[in-house]
């Protein structure tokens, strides 16, 4: 496959001390679904529009099928953009508002009337067409929006937190429609968002930003399996961080040892002996052990509060250094209180060296 | 109790209706007062028949036949018109240039505040001040001229430039113009910026974009700004006066004479409805459009 975006050490400084994006290299196959995932002001906003054309980069180039289009306005880019509240001309018919991007086309009157209806029915919205977007609900002005990008069969389209306006339900629905859409009409699709679910469920490839630059890239089950930073483990899911020392190494597995307790971690990168580490376990990956049971890894403490969720339970549980843990269990039965802890309650907690990141340095709990 | 609190509420219902018919009757008498009863006193006197050296009453059209088909009077109602759709016209072009470089181009706040206000602020100075400012710009002895007279452009003063209907369209322009900057500036502002954005990613350049979504959008801004400058150069009294010459009388002047000099009450109240009518109808009118642009045309 051929890269379709080529950003090379893209920047936009909007001062001296405000910098928007720094020193970003990114590459984009075509077809590909990418998100670029980040806390607001992260400069993943500001990214996805200097793809689109509305913002002037300060440094670097950007490459579209392999032409500069760098300081092309943006109606001379073929892309498209998918506007955080939509962005429908509210003085024009749906019809009219999909239709626009066809009028500097080229295109007979026919030609367009078709490409509007089939747009219309990729949504399944072709009843909508002499409505106004005002009439609409939020969940079908955003698929008019997309109909309206889809419909001038842009190389790219750029998503712009596309489902943020949405209420929680429609959202779940809108992101499988999205990426059904994805592999339909086999656009490339970069989108913006700071949900990390959404990143998660819909993407090929996951960008994640920090202070506007790349903190780490690809695939989602590498992020969530193999983060490289505390930053990308907390971002994309929940992980607990316990401060250690490395006490000993032996090939790939090593001791850490903390306040008056010690972890068994397999590495994926180096550490000498003596190294301050943060440790790194998601909450889901820690289980409460049974009376007799053993596990790579054995912490005990006492429940400190017991959080429930429908779908599970969370215990934080306080270590006897003093740090809390999270962990969380599915209860896979109804009704199994009787295996709920209480508050108060001693715990042994069971973790697989396998499962327990090492990160350089420490970080302030 | 029960009857107590009954009572209790009901008198301090009773207080509560009496503030509030207070409080709503008070601007509703003033009205009355001195709103309506006046045009009643206008309409009716415009029935009347006017017989030397006074006018009695009466019920006939006789005063609104004169007005349709004295060509005096035909000559002035369209005199005024076309005066007020030229000076809403001139507004409209100076206006939103320069409301749509405040909105869209300018990039410092505080110029934009600064700019905004330089167009306010004639209006907190005397209207007959400013009307006498074109006075002195225009005149023989004016700004104007010793300026075209130093450029070398002509040899002695003009007096082509004060005194006409062209020195009551500029003076009227400039004193009436603010109302026509206010709702488009506001129009423009409510523009969400990606619209246009959205409209440039959808293949239109700067100018399409303009004409397709900036300019129907501001639509709104622009009758209410229409309507503003009209109406008020419609019923401008004093510019025709100062700077208006011997034949730049408008309707506001007719009626004023008679009034006064002319001694013709029923006239002038005829020609005082004919002029309301006209701007009423004017204002339904853009009320009309700027709903329909509110709802996109629903």
């Amino acid at each position: 496959m051929a890269a379709i975006i080529q950003l090379e050490n893209l920047s936009k400084h909007f001062s001296p001390t405000i910098i928007g994006v720094d020193d970003v290299s990114l590459s984009v196959e075509d077809g590909e679904f990418v998100t670029l995932l980040g806390p607001s002001g992260c400069g993943k906003s500001t990214l996805l529009r200097m793809i689109g054309g509305f913002e002037k980069p300060t440094a670097g180039t950007i490459r579209l099928a392999d032409k500069d289009v760098t300081w092309d306005p943006p109606y001379r880019r073929a892309v498209n953009m998918v506007f955080q509240d939509y962005a429908l001309f509210p003085h024009m018919t749906i019809g009219e508002n999909v239709g626009y991007g066809l009028k500097m086309m080229k295109l007979g009157k026919s030609e367009i009337e078709t490409s509007v209806i089939d747009a219309l029915r990729l949504v399944e919205l072709q009843d909508k067409i002499d409505q106004r977007p005002q009439q609409l609900s939020g969940g079908q002005r955003q698929r008019i929006a997309l109909a309206r990008a889809i419909v001038r069969r842009p190389k790219v389209l750029l998503l712009d937190e596309p489902l943020s306006a949405l209420d929680a339900k429609l959202r779940e629905l809108m992101q499988i429609e999205l990426k059904h859409l994805h592999e339909k009409v086999g656009i490339t699709f970069i989108m913006v968002t700071h949900d990390q679910t959404e990143a998660l469920v819909m993407s090929d490839r996951v960008v994640v930003m920090e202070a506007g630059r790349i903190a780490q890239e690809g695939k989602p089950q590498d992020l969530y399996d193999h983060p490289k930073s505390p930053y990308v483990a907390n971002f994309i899911g929940t992980t607990n961080f316990l401060n250690g020392t490395i006490d000993s190494v032996d090939g790939s597995r090593a001791v850490i040892g903390m306040n008056g307790a010690s972890l068994n971690a397999d590495l994926e990168t180096a550490f000498s002996k003596g190294a301050a580490v943060t440790a790194g376990i998601r909450p889901e990956k820690i289980r409460v052990l049974a009376d007799g049971e053993s596990a790579g890894n054995v912490l005990s403490g006492t429940v400190a509060e017991v959080i429930y969720y429908g779908l599970g339970l969370r215990l934080s549980v306080k270590l006897p250094g003093g740090e809390k843990v999270y962990t969380d269990r599915i209860l896979p039965d109804r009704l199994a209180q009787t295996s709920v802890p209480e508050v108060g309650q001693p715990v042994r907690l069971g973790v697989d060296p396998q499962n327990v990141f090492v990160f350089e340095g420490r970080i302030e709990p | 109790m029960s009857a107590l609190s009954r009572t209790l509420a009901g008198r301090g219902l009773a207080k509560h209706n009496l503030a509030g018919a207070f409080v709503v009757g008070i601007p509703i008498l003033w009205i009355a007062f001195f709103m309506l009863l006046p045009y009643g006193i206008i309409v009716v006197t415009s029935f009347w028949l006017k017989k030397y050296p006074s006018f009695i009453p009466d019920f006939q059209f006789g005063n609104y036949i004169t007005l349709f088909t004295d060509p005096q009077y035909v000559l002035v109602i369209l005199r005024t018109l076309k005066i007020a759709i030229l000076v809403s016209i001139a507004s409209f072009l100076l206006a939103y240039p320069f409301a749509y470089y405040l909105v869209f181009r300018c990039k410092s706040a505080a110029l934009r505040a600064w700019l905004y206000m330089a167009v306010i602020a004639p209006l907190w100075v005397s209207y007959l001040l400013r009307a006498y400012i074109w006075k002195t710009i225009l005149g023989t002895e004016g700004v104007l001229n010793s300026l075209l007279i130093n450029v070398g452009i002509i040899d002695e003063p003009s007096s082509i430039f004060l005194y006409n209907q062209f020195s009551m369209v500029v003076t009227l322009t400039y004193i009436f113009i603010p109302f026509m900057v206010m709702p488009i500036y506001t129009a423009l502002e409510k523009i969400p910026t990606n619209l246009v954005e959205a409209s440039a990613d959808l293949g239109m350049g700067p100018w399409r974009s303009f004409w397709h979504v900036t300019l129907p959008l501001s639509l709104p801004g622009v009758a209410a700004g229409f309507t503003l400058t009209f109406c008020l150069s419609f019923g401008d009294f004093i510019a025709p006066f100062l700077v208006g010459g011997p034949d730049g009388n408008l309707i506001a002047n007719v009626i004023a004479t008679q009034f006064g000099a002319a001694l013709n009450w029923p006239l002038g109240s005829a020609l005082s409805i004919v002029m309301l009518v006209i701007v009423l109808s004017i204002v339904s009118l853009s009320d009309r459009m700027e709903r329909k642009g509110l709802t996109g045309g629903l």
